[in-house]
């Protein structure tokens, strides 16, 4: 059987591949993405599609591999770059990668809350640019965790680890909020409280919440007109939660105290955005998920995905269209 | 905006307000002045310390009124001349010549850190100095800053924001920017007191698999608490995907870290240190680093301090330097700031001190 696969992945999805022995692989073999000219012509009598995040797969591409293809898998989890209505009607199965990169994306967000309410891009910059002099008591301070109440707007896979993560360093209280209360939610004593309370009373607002119509904008002026001005505002969910001019006009007008951002609109941000000349504002280009052991467990999985579909099995992760 | 220094100067106006005492004494208060005993504050310390010695009613104290300088070497000795207390911070070399400059009616050093290797032990045991010093009121600031600079570290934090800036980030590549993972890893303390167990006890929950220590004997107590496994200095090398620094800095552990370590360290593991820059072999870490010996390093801490910035060491993408931060949140540097003027009050009245250094 004939697979397509759009990009360079690693090593530990090829290795599956090859071993399994049951289809001949074409592949873009670069970092960058695809060209549509080559995608359409790769994918021409292909069986299977491995595919990112950045491959945009409709009609045009369905109808240029023609009608052997029986299953697209992706090495992501989000799929809005899939046109599934189009998939669905022909029949073709769908994996993804979900759960796997809980771990990664806790621990980026983590230690993306940390490096903005501990100054530490500011203090680095210091040191290169000579504004380091000595030893001084009240020098770059920041605000600790230690005796914090922390606020998560969404407490599911993610949002758990990530307050799994935080109970040691000493917080307080631990509250959450969403569409519904969360059991699991007993494990790190969070409480489960309106948005509006979340919002006033948390020195560390963290939202882990799915991109939906309700979230949309979430994060908007009276969102930050109700925050500490001592607080400390991390999104690592999607760009669109938040309203970026009101985050700007936040930061600057001392509303609140600090944001570190993984997420954007649009991604990659362009470089003459205002957020990206605040000292207090962090932003780093959607890395949650970049270790290279859940990269590699990611490759593996959408490997194992794209075998089950080829051989009408199951898959380890499917879509359910 | 971060609330820093302007907020903290109007809290250390108030704290200051009620009466000058350095200045525009009236004779009765000037009588009265006359059997306090006399105190030099080497830097302007945090309200809650200066509030403290202020309104204590035990002391005349001159301070050398700077947040951000420290008190020129001349000036001190000629400032403690006949002082009974020193109220200092890690900037200050506290040795013979100064302790000979003071006198004999020195009593009690005070200073505004945990760290001890900027007084000469010897000489104040010699003289029946007793000495104050801060530990505890800044463990959870200094592991939680640990935990952050490992973390910046290993997920390369520093070169993110960089790329976000520059226009580095482009579309989403599989293995861009890939750091290691703190899950299923083996993370290794070098020298196990309280600073090492707090940061030990944040790690856990991000799924490391084994905590291992070394230190110049075991510590079954605290290495129960964490669950750690105590081997050798060339074990913890091999053994851990992240070395930690903790102990303090002594003759025996001068320039620990050095090639014998870094060249039996793995090549994906990651080197910190927030205990004292001496403790490092900066030119070894260097090589280590610029070679591929080790993965990468975070350094809160170094020799000299500041760095300066020509520094090979800041020519490196895989080495992260901040200039040590780790007790530097507000709510810490304010305690430490009222624990070294409560050593100091107690240790002049003759009094047990809340934490006395031993010597």
């Amino acid at each position: 059987m004939k697979v397509f696969i759009t990009r360079r992945i690693p090593q530990e999805g090829m290795k599956i591949l090859s071993a399994a022995g049951v289809c001949k692989v074409s592949q873009w073999d670069s970092d960058e993405p695809v060209p549509r000219t080559e995608l359409l012509r790769g994918v021409q009598g292909a069986h299977g599609l491995l595919c990112l995040l950045s491959d945009k797969v409709d009609a045009e591409v369905l109808d240029a591999a023609g009608p052997n293809l029986k299953v697209i898998s992706t090495m992501s989890v989000g799929f809005d770059h899939l046109a599934l209505d189009e998939i669905k009607k022909r029949g073709i199965r769908v994996g993804y990668t979900p759960d796997v990169l809980t771990d990664a994306t806790a621990e980026l967000t983590v230690a993306l809350l940390l490096a903005t309410a501990r100054r530490l891009p500011e203090g680095v910059e210091e040191v290169k640019s000579g504004g380091w002099s000595s030893w001084k008591p009240l020098w770059l301070c920041g605000y600790g965790l230690s005796g914090s109440t922390v606020g998560i707007i969404g407490l599911g896979r993610i949002g758990m680890a990530i307050a799994q993560r935080l109970m040691p360093f000493g917080v307080k209280r631990l509250l959450y909020s969403g569409r519904s209360a969360k059991p699991h939610a007993a494990d790190v004593n969070g409480e489960f409280v309106p948005l509006d309370a979340l919002v006033s009373e948390s020195d560390f607002v963290v939202v882990s919440c799915s991109l939906t119509p309700e979230t949309q904008g979430l994060c908007n002026k009276a969102f930050f007109s109700k925050m500490k001005n001592t607080a400390v505002f991390i999104n690592t969910s999607r760009g669109a939660v938040v309203n970026q001019e009101d985050l700007y006009e936040a930061l600057t007008g001392g509303q609140i105290a600090a944001a570190g951002l993984d997420v954007t609109t649009p991604e990659p941000l362009p470089t003459n955005h205002p957020l990206l000349t605040l000292k207090n504002c962090v932003i780093i280009p959607h890395i949650g998920s970049a270790t290279y052991s859940t990269r590699g467990v990611m490759s593996a999985l959408t490997a194992q995905n794209l075998l089950g579909g080829l051989q009408g099995s199951d898959m380890p992760s499917e879509l359910i269209l | 905006m971060w609330s820093g220094r302007t907020a903290l100067r109007q809290l250390q106006r108030i704290a200051l307000a009620p009466s000058g005492v350095t200045g525009g004494a009236t004779a009765k208060m000037q009588r009265e002045m006359s059997t306090l005993q006399r105190v030099y504050v080497t830097r302007q310390i945090p309200p809650e310390g200066l509030k403290i010695l202020q309104e204590s009613g035990q002391v005349q104290f001159e301070l050398w009124d700077s947040d951000d300088v420290p008190v020129p070497r001349k000036e001190l000795l000629q400032k403690v001349k006949g002082a009974d207390g020193l109220l200092c911070v890690l900037t200050e070399k506290i040795d013979a010549e100064l302790l000979d400059a003071a006198g004999p009616n020195l009593k009690v050093i005070s200073t505004m850190s945990v760290g001890y290797d900027h007084l000469f032990l010897q000489e104040l045991k010699k003289r029946g100095i007793r000495v104050g010093y801060t530990p505890d009121v800044l463990t959870d600031a200094v592991a939680e800053l640990t935990v952050a600079l490992l973390l910046t570290t290993s997920r390369r934090l520093v070169e993110a924001t960089h790329e976000a800036k520059t226009g580095g980030w482009g579309t989403w590549r599989t293995l861009w920017l890939c750091g290691y993972e703190l899950a299923n890893s083996t993370v290794g303390i070098l020298g196990l007191g309280r600073i090492g167990v707090a940061i030990a006890e944040r790690l856990a929950p991000f799924k490391v698999k084994k905590f291992i220590y070394t230190d110049v004997a075991p510590r079954p107590e605290l290495a129960g608490a964490i669950n750690a496994e105590y081997v050798s200095l060339d074990e913890l090398a091999k053994q851990s995907d992240f070395l930690t620094v903790c102990c303090a800095l002594t003759p025996e552990t001068r320039e620990i870290c050095n090639e014998s370590l870094f060249s039996k360290m793995k090549k994906t593991s990651i080197f910190i240190n927030t205990s004292r820059g001496g403790v490092v072999n900066q030119e070894d870490l260097y090589q280590a680093l610029s070679t591929g010996q080790i993965a990468a390093a975070g350094l809160d801490v170094t020799v000299p301090e500041p760095l300066p910035t020509n520094h090979p060491l800041f020519t490196l993408n895989n080495c992260v330097i901040l200039p040590h931060i780790a007790s530097a949140s507000y709510t810490t540097r304010n305690a430490m700031s009222a624990l070294a003027a409560n050593n100091l009050l107690l240790g002049l009245r003759g009094q047990p001190m809340i934490k006395e250094l031993k010597l």
